[in-house]
């Protein structure tokens, strides 16, 4: 616990009291009516918005690309924060600037590059057609628009966690007689855990809640390229305000299970 | 450090990975910029265009203003107000980074869209925020207030409170305090803070998509633009505004990344 602040150090109420009244406005008058408005119809209404077909299917295929995103970039993360600290080759700066780059561009703008690579019109659009393959306005697309996105998140969680830890226990592990592949699996593997962890769930997150970059590779293909967030978009512009609360419900409910979580495990992995 | 030669094989497959997923894309957009300048720097300067250029620029802007002010307050009440709750606080303003933007539109435009909750309230002021220009602005603010907030409250719980102390000890008025004591100690974190709404502003598409409409000459901003061009299979209008995007967004990072700023 803090010291207490002195008293002179202290806002005025009145910035207090603006403060929460502009928190309040903002943030917490629309999400409970978001709230009120996905419930007020009833349970059964609530649970009926749930079990469109399209629904279900916008949500499974959420939590598809989610964890098939989170897996290859969980993966490659730890890899290329395993190269960015541990090894040393030419056009390593290179590769740090590149893996700050998917940040610096805005999601849609992500996914106007997945469009202008592998679009009807883009650098391999006539190729790929060519060879009868959709990418674009698929899922494939969704899934590359996801990965370009979220590569970030993998290597900056585990590279800090990385850089702390003394390879020297590693090498004690290697004189001990274990290999390797030993070493990393029973002395590193375990040491990053809390770090990977956490830039596992930030990663999926992120896909769940991800708009820009899917809305405009997806092609808005109901039972084949929707997913929630895209859908959501559907039906508010239908005017079926009660189905997009109840899927957004669950968008927020995830949204509020992994937030503390990805905090914990942050903390956990030794960063604030 | 003990950085040593890697596995050439293991890093090439890694660089591989990179230079396929990440590289290649970003220069996908440098060769479809470079095939036919002309007609996407047409497009750029079609009027449609201009005017969601424009409105992106307003509301960042705007927003980069109000996220500093709010930012200040925000921080100050967050390490410095005797508050109870103050956790809850915590998390109430770090909420709009978990949601997805979409359903933040639908949020609002429940509370100030048709039939919505405060409608009738916003309809006797005559303020107009479903499918206006402030709808916009609220949309973004919505989706910027942690930055500044969280960059103020990271440098007061980094530097206490003797300086304001010291400062009230020598006799110095609450506000001498706070213009020459506490808000020039802000100056970095308030300028991080700054960089980083300007860059989510510029990028933002879907709490501004829901709430401002995407009405031409009217709530376009510079995505709901390229989101359109790209529906409508206009390439070299979604190529313009995209090159443009990226580099101010990139350039403002840049700013961010560099030593001494942050």
């Amino acid at each position: 616990m803090a010291p207490p602040v002195a008293p002179v150090a202290r806002p005025p109420w009145a910035v207090t009291a603006a403060f929460l009244t502009f928190v309040g406005l903002l943030v917490v008058a629309p999400l409970v009516a978001l709230v009120v408005h996905g419930v007020a119809a009833g349970p059964a209404a609530f649970a009926a918005a749930l079990q469109r077909p399209t629904a279900v299917h916008a949500l499974l295929l959420t939590l598809g690309l989610g964890l098939l995103t989170t897996v290859i970039n969980g993966i490659a993360g730890l890899g290329v924060a395993w190269a960015l600290v541990r090894w040393e080759f030419p056009g390593r700066g290179l590769l740090e600037r590149l893996v700050e780059l998917p940040l610096a561009v805005p999601t849609l703008v992500a996914g106007v590059l997945i469009v202008a690579l592998y679009g009807p019109q883009g650098v391999f659009g006539p190729t790929l057609e060519g060879l009868g393959l959709q990418i674009v306005y698929a899922r494939p697309a969704l899934l590359l628009a996801l990965l370009f996105i979220t590569f970030p998140f993998g290597v900056r969680a585990v590279e800090p966690a990385l850089r702390e830890l003394d390879p020297a226990e590693e090498q004690a592990a290697w004189t001990l007689g274990a290999t390797r592949a030993q070493a990393f699996r029973m002395v590193t593997l375990p040491a990053l855990a809390p770090a990977l962890a956490a830039g596992a769930v930030q990663i999926f997150a992120r896909c769940v809640a991800e708009f820009g970059a899917v809305a405009l590779v997806s092609g808005n293909v109901p039972g084949e390229t929707l997913t929630a967030t895209v859908y959501l978009l559907g039906e508010v512009e239908a005017g079926d305000t009660q189905a997009a609360a109840a899927v957004s419900l669950l968008l927020l409910g995830v949204a509020l299970t992994l937030q503390p979580l990805s905090r914990r495990l942050a903390a956990a992995a030794g960063r604030p | 450090m003990s950085a040593r030669r890697p596995p050439w094989g293991r890093l090439g497959a890694l660089l591989g990975y990179v230079a396929v997923f990440i590289a290649l894309p970003v220069l996908a957009l440098g060769v479809a910029a470079l095939r036919d300048p002309a007609a996407w720097l047409r497009a750029l300067v079609a009027p449609e265009a201009v005017s969601a250029i424009v409105l992106t620029v307003v509301i960042t802007l705007a927003a980069a203003l109000i996220g500093v002010i709010a930012g200040t307050a925000g921080g100050l009440v967050l390490v410095r107000a005797p508050l109870p709750g103050r956790r809850l606080l915590d998390a109430v303003v770090d909420l709009p980074l978990a949601l997805s933007p979409v359903m933040i539109g639908l949020a609002f435009l429940l509370l100030v869209g048709r039939g919505g909750t405060l409608r009738p309230l916003l309809d006797a002021v005559g303020l107009e925020i479903a499918f206006a220009p402030l709808g916009v602005l609220v949309g973004t603010l919505f989706v910027t207030l942690p930055f500044t907030v969280r960059e103020v409250a990271v440098v007061l719980e980094a530097i206490g409170t003797s300086e304001e102390e010291a400062a009230a000890t020598l006799g110095a008025r609450p506000g001498q305090i706070f213009w020459l004591v506490t808000l020039p100690n802000l100056r970095h974190a308030l300028l991080g803070g700054a960089l980083l709404t300007v860059a989510r502003s510029l990028g933002e598409f879907g709490a501004v998509l829901v709430l401002g409409g995407a009405i031409a000459g009217r709530t376009s901003t510079a995505t709901t633009h390229i989101h359109l061009a790209i529906e409508s299979r206009d390439m070299p209008g979604a190529i313009g505004v995209s090159v443009l995007l990226a580099a101010a967004s990139i350039a403002v990072v840049g700013l961010l990344r560099r030593p001494g700023s942050h």
